[in-house]
């Protein structure tokens, strides 16, 4: 099976910093692949180097393309959907202008929007920042599946939500997934075992575990990487 | 009462200058952290366009055509310099403050010692319609008529502005940008062409701005400084507004064009109080900025 995604040897320096020190990993296409590590272990800064969201070096290959100078609207145009950590939905723009940004194609897909997520359409005209947590990473996510592009990028989707949000959210991402390769950072192994078929788990910015979600089960390993029992 | 009506219209059409002269000042800064310098250049070789046509027209035309054209010229000059400037100084200098900074600085000290060089230092007359000099009676009240036009222009701009940025795909980016740049560009978006175009914008009503103070405030006179010296308030404007609103420059430049014509009538008069004008709205600045750090709209657009 070919990859959707390709890192080779990335390195990130950021403020003195060397974040990624050498990150490479492939991510299969049509599959979701769970990227794990403890927090400042580098994870968001491999999806943003992936994104073109920060100066890196080394090779990001994204669904057959080099990107690796691509700036980050080229990237995403090729058809990467991307929902940031924090969420990032544009607090004085209305829900409705949010997703309007958002389109890039001809016939953005607000049927199936609005099917897994009814609430926005009641809330259109409502701006995001007075929504809740839950409802603005609604948002985030419908802006990453309009467009319907064959890539999503997703930051810790349940940070910060209330566990019912959470099964929601998880059941829309397992829905999703079904059509799309999937790249996911998450904290919260519950839902990395009910989306992912594969981990990686980076620490100190470079890959230490690559294997299939089931290595979430052996105990040892997992308290070893990721300093929490399985 | 009549005095005090007369002093409130003329502080309006001074604010809807600074208005003009600030909002695309504030948009650039909100959009791309690029502080402008150049922007007075922008506002000063859009009074120098009009008068450059005004006076090579064929007076035939009439008038208010010939000063309609040289409106057309003033807002062209300072979106075309204005474009220029973000492609060819600008956009290599992206993520570069300081050089930004020392660029604009650079081209409008440049500029301007040109502009000395080709026109001299003297003023130059800009042909306006005599009805710029008339004003209309209303009741006891004399209102001139080019502080209508200023009026009438900064409302115009502000109704156009607002309905650009709510209503078009490109609004909707810039507002959007400038909350979070780097979320616009995850989203597809060329953010560079925003730029651009805000670049575009702001040199448009800078031009216009330009031209407006001449006619306005200056005796229909042209010079090379008057840019500069506009761009001081546009900078007090937007800043007490808040970096980045429009609505935020709207109401600063409300606020500092009541505070200061007012002070000017009131206070100048007295011995040792010439400046109290632009000293109250310096104080002003201070005042706003103590109570709220970012400025009345900070943050919003």
């Amino acid at each position: 099976m070919s990859a959707a995604v390709e890192l080779t040897d990335v390195h990130v320096s950021l403020g003195g910093s060397h974040v990624l020190q050498g990150v490479s990993l492939a991510a299969p296409e049509g599959e979701v692949l769970a990227l794990l590590g403890r927090n400042g272990v580098g994870k968001t800064t491999t999806l943003r180097a992936l994104m073109g969201l920060v100066p890196h070096t080394g090779s990001v290959r994204v669904l057959g393309q080099d990107v690796s100078r691509w700036p980050a609207h080229r990237v995403a145009r090729l058809g990467v959907a991307y929902v940031p950590e924090d969420r990032d939905v544009f607090s004085a723009l209305t829900v409705a202008e949010n997703l309007r940004l958002a389109e890039q194609v001809a016939a953005p897909d607000y049927d199936a929007v609005y099917e897994l997520f009814p609430e926005l359409r009641e809330r259109a005209r409502q701006r995001a920042g007075t929504l809740s947590g839950g409802q603005q990473q609604m948002v985030a996510v419908a802006r990453a599946l309009l467009n319907r592009w064959p890539l999503l990028v997703v930051d810790e989707p349940s940070k910060g939500l209330a566990p019912r949000l959470v099964s929601e959210l998880t059941d829309v991402l397992a829905r999703v997934s079904a059509t799309t390769t999937m790249l996911l950072v998450e904290q919260n192994l519950a839902v990395v075992r009910r989306l992912a078929r594969h981990i990686v788990v980076l620490d100190h910015g470079a890959v230490v575990h690559q294997g299939p979600v089931a290595d979430l089960d052996d105990e040892d390993l997992m308290r070893q990487l990721l300093g929490v029992s399985a | 009462m009549t005095v005090l009506a007369d002093l409130t219209f003329s502080a309006l059409a001074l604010s809807a200058v600074y208005f003009l002269a600030a909002s695309g000042l504030s948009l650039i800064y909100g959009l791309m952290d690029v502080l402008n310098f150049a922007h007075g250049l922008f506002m000063t070789l859009g009074a120098y366009a009009a008068w450059d046509l005004t006076t090579h027209l064929a007076s035939g035309l009439g008038a208010p055509t010939i000063f309609a054209l040289g409106v057309g010229a003033s807002i062209i000059a300072g979106a075309v310099v204005a474009g220029l400037t973000e492609l060819l100084l600008i956009r290599p200098l992206y993520g570069r403050p300081i050089s930004q900074i020392l660029v604009t600085i650079g081209l409008d000290l440049a500029a301007v010692g040109l502009l000395l060089g080709g026109f001299g230092s003297n003023s130059l007359s800009l042909p306006v319609p005599l009805w710029f000099f008339e004003a209309t009676h209303w009741g006891a009240l004399n209102l001139p008529n080019a502080d209508f036009v200023a009026l009438a222009a900064g409302i115009v701009v502000l109704v156009g502005l607002e309905w650009f940025l709510r209503r078009t795909r490109y609004g909707i980016i810039i507002r959007a940008g400038v909350e979070n740049r780097d979320m616009v560009r995850a989203l597809g978006v060329d953010v560079g062409r925003a730029f651009t175009l805000v670049f575009v914008l702001g040199g448009a009503m800078a031009g216009l701005a330009g031209l407006l103070n001449s006619v306005v405030f200056n005796g229909d006179l042209v010079s090379p400084l008057q840019g500069d010296g506009l761009l001081i308030f546009a900078f007090i404007v937007v800043v007490i507004g808040g970096l980045g609103s429009i609505r935020g420059s709207a109401v600063a430049a409300l606020l500092v064009g009541v505070v200061q014509d007012f002070s000017n009538y009131y206070l100048s008069s007295h011995p040792g109080m010439a400046e109290i004008g632009n000293l109250s709205v310096v104080l002003l600045l201070a005042v706003v900025l103590e109570w709220r750090p970012r400025g009345l709209f900070g943050g919003t657009i």
